[in-house]
């Protein structure tokens, strides 16, 4: 994920805690948050993946005046895609993309106050066949995470996979 | 309260239930959180009619969020060093899932002591929905 002001704040820290289902207060009550190890809110390990909200070309996120590829009166499905974006753009998109692997490195904990950027490097790319779902193509990128200090604070791996037929895992 | 590498053993497991009969309105909450909007998580005229799948299923990332939530309550706040998985089987409305981590090696680098955990979800058919890895940093 490409983002340049990633503002991590306690309220978004709290709603991502609530939606993953994580009553750990150290997430939302900043009063017991200082009593713990790390000394106040952190985020959640996969908290991360909430820079979407901070991409601006996001290719997953209904935008004013845009396409959008969801249904309205009509089911749709106008292709997903940023401008630019390659034809067979493997993260993200609709219907036969889909999330392979995920993995995060952490430096240190994310905190409130933190402003993260990203730089981002495509990462290996291969394909295979499965029955299933016919021919698979894999590919990666890695994102690394870094505070306003320069500071490296999580290192991203993420694998999309786009598939030929339609999964019902 | 973090974990002591004394109390450990290569084999201990922890497990929890991540989440009973998941609701429609939970992946809405989750696209809200993360900003994925994927119309395959929320949106049913688009999911059965252009992307033909049987209905919505959760993001992949839902249900790492839902294994991290085990896997911080099992080593403590801000222990994990590493964590990572892969998504192996879709989840759907209606699913029941439990996360499992099982102890693969309790070891010492520089001084500190780390645990590695090999992770596996599955859902109420045990069949795998999720496997991976993580490592936390522990007590002596």
């Amino acid at each position: 994920m490409a983002v340049e002001n990633f503002a991590v704040e306690a309220s978004h820290i709290m709603m991502f805690a609530r939606a993953i289902g994580d009553s750990n207060p150290i997430y939302a009550d900043a009063d017991h948050a200082v009593t713990t190890e790390p000394g106040g809110i952190i985020a959640p390990p996969t908290f991360a993946q909430a820079s979407a909200q901070f991409d601006e070309s996001y290719r997953l996120r209904p935008k004013p005046g845009q396409p959008w590829m969801g249904s309205g009166k009509e089911a749709t499905g106008i292709a997903p895609k940023a401008p630019g974006a390659p034809d067979d753009a493997p993260v993200g998109m609709g219907a036969r993309g889909l999330h392979a692997e995920q993995h995060f490195e952490y430096h240190r904990q994310m905190r409130p106050g933190d402003v993260l950027s990203t730089t981002v490097k495509p990462g290996e790319s291969w394909e295979k066949h499965s029955k299933r779902a016919g021919t698979l193509k894999f590919s990666e990128t890695v994102t690394e995470y870094r505070d306003q200090g320069g500071e490296l604070v999580i290192t991203a791996r993420s694998v999309g996979v786009t598939t030929e037929k339609v999964v019902e895992g | 309260m973090a974990l002591s590498a004394a109390k450990l053993t290569v084999g201990d497991t922890y497990s929890e239930v991540l989440v009973e009969d998941l609701k429609r309105t939970q992946l809405v909450q989750y696209a809200g959180a993360s900003g994925d909007y994927n119309p395959v998580h929320t949106d049913e005229k688009f999911v059965t009619e252009i992307a033909g799948y049987p209905t919505v299923f959760a993001h992949g990332m839902l249900t790492m969020g839902m294994t991290g939530v085990l896997l911080t309550n099992y080593v403590g706040d801000g222990r994990l060093t590493k964590f990572g998985v892969r998504f192996v089987n879709q989840v759907w409305p209606g699913d029941t899932l439990t996360g499992t981590a099982e102890v693969i090696e309790v070891r010492e680098e520089d001084g500190l002591q780390f645990l590695d955990l090999k992770l596996t979800t599955v859902n109420q058919h045990d069949t795998p929905v999720l496997t991976g890895n993580a490592t936390a940093r522990i007590d002596a």
